[in-house]
């Protein structure tokens, strides 16, 4: 055997082994969401001095929240579909629509945020505040590094083309990427949801 | 010949450990007997039922411990290598369903055994469960602050600090909150102990066996004077418990809600205080100082409580 | 430009800080020195910082948990001196030191000793047990290693720069939040678990891909050495119980820090609510700790007894059952909290439970000596004072679990002495037995054997010096760290654990002097076939040291005890008829960069140096980046060289160098294959 067959076999073995830990690193994150909703389940009617989760959700604003969480997980799929014919450019567009979509959700997450601390409903007032500020805003540092990780690839497909390395990576990015929007919906439901009804 | 060498070695160390063992043993047999044990000598019914539930445990367990132990110094022993060694040897030798059956289910059989004493006894000694007696029980109210210990007594209408005193006959129920750090509130020789919380209350019920004084104290850590954060616990008689109930009311200090924010700054070994009467509601107004939940505070004095300063 | 860092925080205002500051800044000038000297800075660097090797990652784990054993037993022994001396009395030391030296007594044994000593074992052995080349993700076990080693760094340079928590190991709140001890000690604190936490759970994922993936041909799950079961069981405990930690730590330091109201009394805050999450994570760590020595001491008792490991099924049950288990048990750390008498019950006999598949690993044991041949080896040694001393730790484990007489003895010495009954023989005499045991396969050389058994006498016998009375004691009423007390019917005991404390500093000197005096006579003690115990399990298959890639070929495995049965049927020790390309992972400098940075970020937080923070943030991200764009990572060894290698190790080894085997009946297959060695 050629030490280039010898180097490509062992590639593929530790490409399947990334994908397996990857798997795990996936559950150990579920884990750390896991306890931030049961934290805030502890906490979420200890709203103290401040306002109440009824004062502070918006329900439509939320609503697109959502929308755009989920429409970025479907045009993840469709470049997911395109890595699969080996249409690079396809691949490309739609990671940076994607990319879009998720910069427009943290957007609105940060708007949404900044109102909250404007109204004097920070992070600091209390210990629902906390939970919720806590929770939410972990999700949304995953979504960002999830953005800055769509723009380290749209880079590596383009200068390293649809090698294996490449889209073994964007397997494990886009498997990233749909088990926020999974979160996200647990958000929604646990969070958002009961604190408006 | 290596073996002999490692048999000697084991004698020889087995004897340097049985002199160090022995040396270490005379400070212990000179004057600390252990009658003095609140664990093991208890004063109440409750410690009492306590500790026999861990005697019970403990030669419930001696069925297996004892038997593990021994078997372990007699198989090193029996079976160590040697240059005429009469000794079976079964090198491939690596299972048996009987032995296996043993070493699982007697063991199970033991933790069913106490698992069904335990279910029991924490019912019945679960600390909130009122004490039946002949006569209602001395309510107590104990706040955990930095580092000492203040104590209510609402029948009386007055409050002493780092002793606590109630009749002997009746059955002792403790209501506690902190208004510091987590603390643990414990009179070894009545019963058990529970957290002190701020914004909580936890209860505890105890009763003595007798006329007595016994040592208590918060036993979680909690700051620089935490190893001095002890008191005398006072189960009295009658008359006794009459002529405290004098001295106390008859103290010159009040424990107004100045007095009580004077007492929250921390303070190290202090000495016994009594205080003639409390500020209404002070217990409730400490646990609504870290409530989840505040409204408008209900009066000034709760008001100067609860923010330390007005 | 500094944050809150001044020259307030160098620790000139007592003289115990003072010392402890000189020590650690004398010894890392020693060691700075002393590389300088031997002009070592380059080998270190390209050979040992910068590898990416398991074999070498495991030697700088275990070389790290050896310094902080030292450093963490001073702290023990200034704890039982103070307490032996202060009986109405300030003792030696104020409480604010005593404080700040029970927290760092207990996070350092527990983080920056017992973790990296079993990490490093198990990534000395575990790869080669199963047949492997190496660990799943090299590259991640490196920043593991720094990751955990930043944490230490931590931990020791807040004894120069600062203080250190005064809150205990667990650190309870509120009296760790910022209102009750608004210095930079708890932050140390937190930022030391939050770094090696983080390390520590990339161990856990590493090694479970390792082990589920890189097994040789043949070796099924039930064909797996103990040692490198419960490996795959810690490393899934790992990875279910460490985010926790992440959790409960990243919540103290943002109420810390930022002013959340996650555990402050009042503003809906729940102090509660820290001692689940901690014991979420608390409680598996335990078995954490614990299960690996028993993985150990199930391979040193088989070897050592010269059998086959009795009930092999039954140990595996055991531990899966064990892990599993750990999982339910939180509550029983807080029965004293409050809880309903329903669910303290619940848990009481939940562990109650976990106490059955511990009794069988130790009959298990038991039964392998049955009929065998001991020979007793200083791992096996500190195997048997293990089963002793376990026992008593398991049955006042199952005192401490009954709700009732755990309010009695919660918070007491009587619970100090039994974790310690645990951890010390249940969990640090397995890696001890486990450092004697293998330092051969890393180093190439036995570890004399009579500094060995004398470092287990003055070990056991300290412990039950130090321990024993402590269980008195807290039938006496002691609570657990006081500073000073006023009973003198408590001083004797506090004076006969002191004394137990000293054998323990023998008991390490030992260690010290078995290391200096085994180097001394490197040449002589070498082990030149690999194999210097009859091992029965793959890594003796290895020449030790191991060549980088371990195996040449991949073994074949039919059976549990795989290198036993190709002793006996002659196969070991032959070259395989060509040999084959070895593809290898390059050494990078982003481990250890990644864990300086780390150290930085952590201290920068420590003091709110902010722009160091952002910019350690920043520069970890661009390591990460260059490191997620490397498709050029490995190397490929020609197998010239590696015929070379394994040629130049085969030559060495005479046939009188290998262990008879006409001891054991070879059966099945086995039976009238030749057998190697002497007559």
């Amino acid at each position: 055997m050629s030490a280039a067959t010898i180097l490509e076999e062992e590639q593929k073995h530790a490409l399947h082994s990334r994908e397996f830990g990857f798997w795990i690193y996936l559950m150990t994150d579920a884990v750390i969401f896991a306890l931030l909703f049961a934290s805030y389940a502890v906490l979420a009617e200890n709203s103290a001095a401040g306002p109440t989760s009824n004062d502070l959700f918006d329900l439509s604003r939320t609503a697109i929240e959502t929308g755009l969480l989920l429409v970025s997980s479907l045009t993840f799929g469709m470049a997911s579909i395109a890595l699969m014919h080996d249409q690079k450019g396809r691949v490309v567009q739609w990671l940076f629509v994607t990319l879009l979509l998720g910069l427009a959700f943290l957007a609105m997450e940060m708007g949404e945020f900044g109102g909250m601390i404007e109204k004097g409903a920070g992070p600091e007032v209390s210990g629902f505040l906390s939970a919720f500020f806590t929770l939410v805003g972990t999700h949304g540092l995953h979504v960002a590094f999830g953005s800055l990780g769509i723009v380290v690839m749209i880079g590596q497909v383009l200068v390293k083309g649809l090698t294996a390395p490449v889209r073994s990576r964007l397997m494990r990015l886009g498997l990233f990427w749909h088990f926020l929007d999974i979160v996200w919906i647990g958000i929604f439901s646990a969070v958002y949801l009961p604190g408006v009804l | 010949m290596e073996a002999r060498i490692a048999g000697q070695r084991v004698r020889a160390a087995l004897r340097s450990a049985a002199t160090a063992g022995l040396i270490c043993s005379v400070p212990v047999l000179q004057g600390c007997a252990l009658s003095d044990a609140p664990v093991l000598f208890p004063k109440g019914p409750i410690a009492l039922a306590e500790r026999d539930l861990l005697f019970t445990a403990f030669g419930i367990m001696m069925i297996v411990a004892i038997p593990a132990i021994l078997l372990t110094l007699l198989f090193a022993w029996r079976y160590r290598k040697r240059t005429r060694n009469t000794a079976d040897y079964a090198p491939e030798w690596d299972g048996s369903w009987g032995i296996e059956a043993v070493v699982w289910l007697v063991p199970a059989a033991i933790v069913v055994v106490i698992g069904t004493i335990v279910w029991d006894a924490t019912h019945r000694l679960d600390p909130y469960k009122p004490l039946a007696a002949d006569k209602p029980a001395f309510k107590v109210q104990a706040v955990a602050l930095d580092w000492k210990w203040l104590f209510l007594y609402p029948e009386l209408g007055t409050a002493s600090v780092n002793e606590l005193a109630f009749p002997a006959d009746r059955p002792l129920t403790i209501e506690i909150t902190s208004d510091t750090v987590m603390n643990s509130l414990m009179i070894p020789a009545l019963g058990g102990q529970i957290y002190a919380m701020a914004g909580m209350r936890s209860e505890m019920n105890l009763i003595a066996d007798g006329p007595g004084t016994f040592n208590g104290r918060n036993t979680m850590y909690s700051g620089d004077g935490f190893s001095d954060q002890h008191f005398k616990a006072h189960a009295m008689s009658e008359a006794d418990f009459a002529a405290w109930k004098e001295k106390v009311t008859g103290a010159a200090d009040v424990l107004d809600a100045k007095a009580y924010v004077d007492l929250h700054k921390q303070s190290v070994a202090d000495p016994v205080r009594y205080y003639s009467s409390f500020e209404t509601d002070l217990f409730s107004i400490i646990l609504r100082k870290y409530a989840p939940i505040v409204g408008p505070y209900e009066s000034k004095a709760a008001e100067l409580i609860c923010r330390g300063a007005v | 430009m500094l944050g809150r860092l001044t020259v307030e925080a160098l620790p000139f205002y007592s003289w115990v800080a003072m010392g402890g500051a000189a020590v650690t800044v004398g010894g890392g000038i020693a060691v700075f020195l002393l590389i300088t000297w031997l002009r070592a800075w380059k080998v270190l660097w390209t050979d040992w910082l910068t590898s990416v090797d398991h074999k070498k990652i495991g030697i700088m784990y275990v070389v790290l948990a050896l310094v902080m054993l030292v450093r963490g037993f001073v702290d023990a022994l200034m704890m039982r001196a103070q307490q032996a001396f202060s009986l109405n009395s300030e003792g030696y030391l104020p409480p604010e030191h005593f404080e700040q030296i029970f927290s760092s007594h207990g996070t350092i044994m527990i983080f920056f000793v017992a973790m990296p000593f079993l990490t490093g074992l198990i990534n000395i052995i575990v790869p080669q047990q199963i047949g492997a080349r190496d660990v799943a993700f090299p590259f991640l076990n490196s920043v593991s290693l720094w990751m955990t080693a930043a944490g230490a760094a931590l931990v020791l340079i807040s004894l120069v720069v600062g203080k250190f928590s005064q809150a205990g190991w667990t650190g309870y709140p509120p009296y760790s939040g910022v209102e009750y001890s608004p210095g930079v000690g708890v932050d140390y604190w937190l930022w030391a678990l939050i770094t090696s936490g983080v390390g520590s759970t990339l161990s856990g994922i590493n090694f479970i891909v390792t082990i589920v993936k890189n097994r040789c041909p043949g070796m099924t799950f039930m064909r797996m050495p103990m040692f490198t079961w419960t490996t795959l069981c810690i490393s899934i405990l790992i990875a279910f119980s460490f985010p926790a930690l992440t959790v409960v730590a990243g919540q103290l330091t943002l109420d810390r820090t930022l002013g959340f109201h996650f555990f402050t009394n009042g503003d809906g805050g729940n102090m509660m609510m820290f001692a689940n999450l901690l014991w979420i994570w608390g409680h598996p760590e335990v078995y954490i700790l614990i299960l690996p020595a028993f993985g150990i001491f199930s391979e040193v008792v088989a070897t050592f007894s010269r059998k086959r490991l009795f009930g092999y099924t039954s140990l595996v049950y055991a531990t899966a059952c064990i892990a599993l288990l750990s999982f339910t048990v939180w509550l029983h750390h807080f029965f004293t909290m409050g809880s309903s008498a329903n669910v303290n019950a619940i848990f009481g006999i939940a562990t109650m439970i976990i106490a059955v598949p511990t009794g069988v690993k130790i009959f298990d044991w038991l039964f392998t000596m049955y009929k065998g041949r001991i020979e007793f080896h200083p791992s096996m040694v500190y195997t048997i004072g293990f089963m002793v001393t376990f026992v008593i730790g398991g049955v006042t484990g199952v005192l401490l679990a009954l709700p009732p007489a755990d309010y009695l003895m919660h918070n007491s010495t009587f619970l100090v002495a039994h974790f310690h009954n645990m951890l010390i023989p249940g969990a640090l005499f397995g890696y001890f037995a486990g450092l004697n045991y293998w330092f051969p396969k890393a180093f190439g050389f036995k570890l004399d054997t009579k500094w060995g058994i004398r470092s287990f006498w003055c070990w056991i016998i300290g412990f039950y010096l130090a321990f024993m009375p402590l269980y008195v004691l807290g039938f006496k009423g002691m609570s657990r760290r006081m500073e000073h007390y006023a009973d003198p019917t408590w001083q004797p005991y506090l004076i006969v654990a002191a004394i137990g404390a000293l054998f323990v500093l023998c008991g390490i000197a030992c260690i010290a002097i078995q290391l200096y005096v085994s180097a001394r006579k490197w040449g002589s003690a070498r082990d030149i076939t690999g194999d210097p115990w009859n091992g029965r399990t793959l890594e003796w298959a290895t020449s030790s040291p191991p060549a980088p890639y371990n195996f040449a070929v991949l073994p074949e495995v039919t059976d549990i005890d795989a290198f036993h049965d190709m002793k006996i049927l002659g196969q070991a020790y032959q070259p395989p008829q060509h040999y084959e390309d070895i593809v290898m992972p390059k050494n990078t400098w982003i481990g250890p960069a990644l864990g300086a940075l780390a150290f930085a970020l952590g201290f920068a937080f420590v003091w709110y140096i902010w722009w160091l923070v952002a910019l350690c943030f920043v520069l970890s991200l661009v390591c990460v980046g260059i490191r997620a764009s490397d498709d050029n990572s490995e190397f490929v060894l020609p197998a010239a060289e590696v015929a070379r290698i394994e040629r130049e190790r085969l030559a060495q080894i005479s046939p009188a160098d290998m262990h008879d085997m006409h001891d054991y009946v070879p059966r099945g297959a086995a039976s009238g294959a030749p057998l190697t060695g002497t007559v």
